[in-house]
């Protein structure tokens, strides 16, 4: 604990009611004069018991419920659990679906970092440019309703491949949509570099130095904002990853405007995979029959989701329901990183902090125990867990 | 600085929002609307109602003689009934004002023609 400088330190409750992004989640802050000093999360006010629903449907209808973990990321959450289920099939993808699925993630990852953007440029109360990026965002989800039928929930993907084709029409205007958004995104990138309301609120804020980002397990754009280099699609290639060359940008600001020119450069290098895929998406089929059941055993997939690591874990007993299933969502590896981040912070400066790791806490919240009758609320230790196991 | 010519330009140009119950935005094809049972290929085998992932659909009866009932409420348009049908029975329309007040009047039924 620091040391007390202007008398006694005031705790200031921040949230539930969203404290940074349209998400309940709670954080008790310690005051000292306007400097943070202790900051305190309290997690799990959006658990919908995801994992529990998990063991209750079949690896199909699963697919559907993997999707709805988050609606933002909702495409990297089904290509992990589709990932997972596949390992354990011991079937692969074809080459042609492993393209689309990059693309469709990509896709994604622009629509994703392009609303973050809105978000940050909203949260420091420059509202003009969170409408303009916002708007020029509505050219992905156009693509996406084309591509999928679906503006949100693309349901693309299926355990064995994806469920549509990219026809050869459509290829066109989506190239046509990427030039449009590069040139946009390069503008933005420009003002957002040189534009004095946006530097004075973000450079110097929220210093995550590379030391401690690695050591509390920061992820995703947080992460490589530090200037560290470490993204999944690099170190464990899934899709077609492995095939398209692409950079992975690093950023050595450590502050939230680092975390805004990553995400602004990240859509840019979006934008090259994706022309890079269409021109070299091969022909063939999309998908693979896949059998009801499968085969008892455990697996573990990762994905680079548009806000870090995404982690799913999937024990299987040979019927058609898995036996557990596990989530661990970036925001969740982010969290430890962002009450280092806010340490020393202004109060004012609290929300642009928050809202820089692009916390998505209703992918987050599963895992709480609340006793309804006392109303207590309790978190159990691994050795509990494993106690309760046994029984 | 740099945003104020682009807020400029934007002045005199048009609103880029369409103004919504009035002017209505066509939806591609493929769009995944209410799905619709087309009755005369049905064969009543269930599939749709076994694989629907949030038990929007019901069958009444068995095989022949079964009706469709489909509660538009729980339907999330995955559109996974469409893939499963072995007929091609069921069609995603491009129907997607489905929003209401009263959850009973949110049930579409499909009976068969004797």
């Amino acid at each position: 604990m620091r040391k007390v400088r202007y008398g006694s330190i005031i705790k200031v409750p921040f949230g539930p009611q969203h404290p940074a992004l349209k998400e309940p989640e709670n954080f008790m802050f310690e005051i000292d004069g306007d400097i943070v000093v202790g900051v305190h999360p309290r997690i799990g006010y959006n658990h919908r018991g995801i994992e529990k629903a998990f063991e209750r449907r079949t690896y199909l209808q699963n697919i559907y419920l993997a999707e709805r973990i988050c609606g933002i990321c909702s495409d990297a959450h089904t290509t992990c659990y589709t990932q997972a289920i596949e390992n354990l099939l011991g079937v692969e993808a074809p080459p042609r679906a492993r393209y689309i699925r990059v693309i469709i993630a990509e896709l994604e990852r622009i629509h994703s970092h392009g609303l973050w953007v809105g978000i940050a440029a909203h949260e420091i109360g420059f509202d003009t440019l969170f409408m303009y990026v916002w708007r020029d965002r509505e050219v992905v989800m156009d693509l996406f309703e084309t591509l999928s039928g679906n503006r949100v929930h693309y349901a693309m993907n299926t355990i064995g491949g994806v469920r549509r084709d990219i026809p050869a029409d459509t290829v066109p205007k989506i190239k046509h949509g990427m030039d449009f958004l590069e040139k946009r995104l390069k503008y933005y990138l420009n003002v957002v570099q040189n534009e004095q309301t946006i530097l004075k609120r973000t450079s110097g804020v929220g210093i995550l130095k590379p030391k401690d980002a690695v050591e509390l397990c920061a992820v995703g754009p947080t992460l490589r904002a530090s200037g560290v280099k470490n993204d999944v699609r690099v170190d464990d290639p899934y899709a077609a990853y492995d095939e398209i060359p692409f950079n992975v940008v690093t950023h050595d600001g450590c502050d939230v405007l680092s975390r805004i020119i990553v995400r602004c450069e990240e859509m840019l290098e979006s934008i090259n995979i994706i022309r890079y895929a269409l021109d070299h998406m091969p022909e063939g089929m999309i998908r693979v029959r896949v059998p009801m059941a499968v085969p008892p055993g455990e697996t573990v997939s990762r994905v680079e989701a548009p806000r870090g690591e995404l982690i799913h874990y999937a024990k299987s007993n040979g019927t058609t329901k898995p036996e557990r299933y596990k989530v661990r969502s970036p925001t969740l590896g982010n969290i430890p990183a962002l009450c280092k981040m806010l340490m020393g912070a202004h109060i004012a400066d609290i929300p642009i902090v928050l809202a820089g790791i692009d916390p998505c806490f209703a992918c987050m919240d599963r895992m709480t125990f609340i006793d309804d009758k006392t109303n207590k609320k309790w978190v159990w230790t691994m050795q509990q867990l494993r106690r309760k196991t046994r029984k | 600085m740099s945003l104020l010519k682009e807020a400029l330009q934007r002045l005199f140009r048009k609103p880029v929002t369409l103004k919504y119950p009035f002017e209505k935005r066509p939806v591609p094809e493929g769009f995944r609307g209410r799905p619709v049972w087309d009755m005369r290929k049905c064969i009543g085998c269930g599939l749709c109602s076994n694989v629907c992932p949030s038990g929007a659909i019901e069958m009444v009866g068995k095989g022949l003689q079964s009706e469709i009932k489909h509660y538009v409420d729980r339907c999330m348009f995955c559109s996974q009934c469409v893939e499963s049908c072995p007929r091609n029975a069921i069609k995603m329309t491009q129907e997607y004002e489905l929003a209401g007040f009263d959850r009973s009047k949110m049930l579409y039924e499909y009976k068969r023609e004797i």
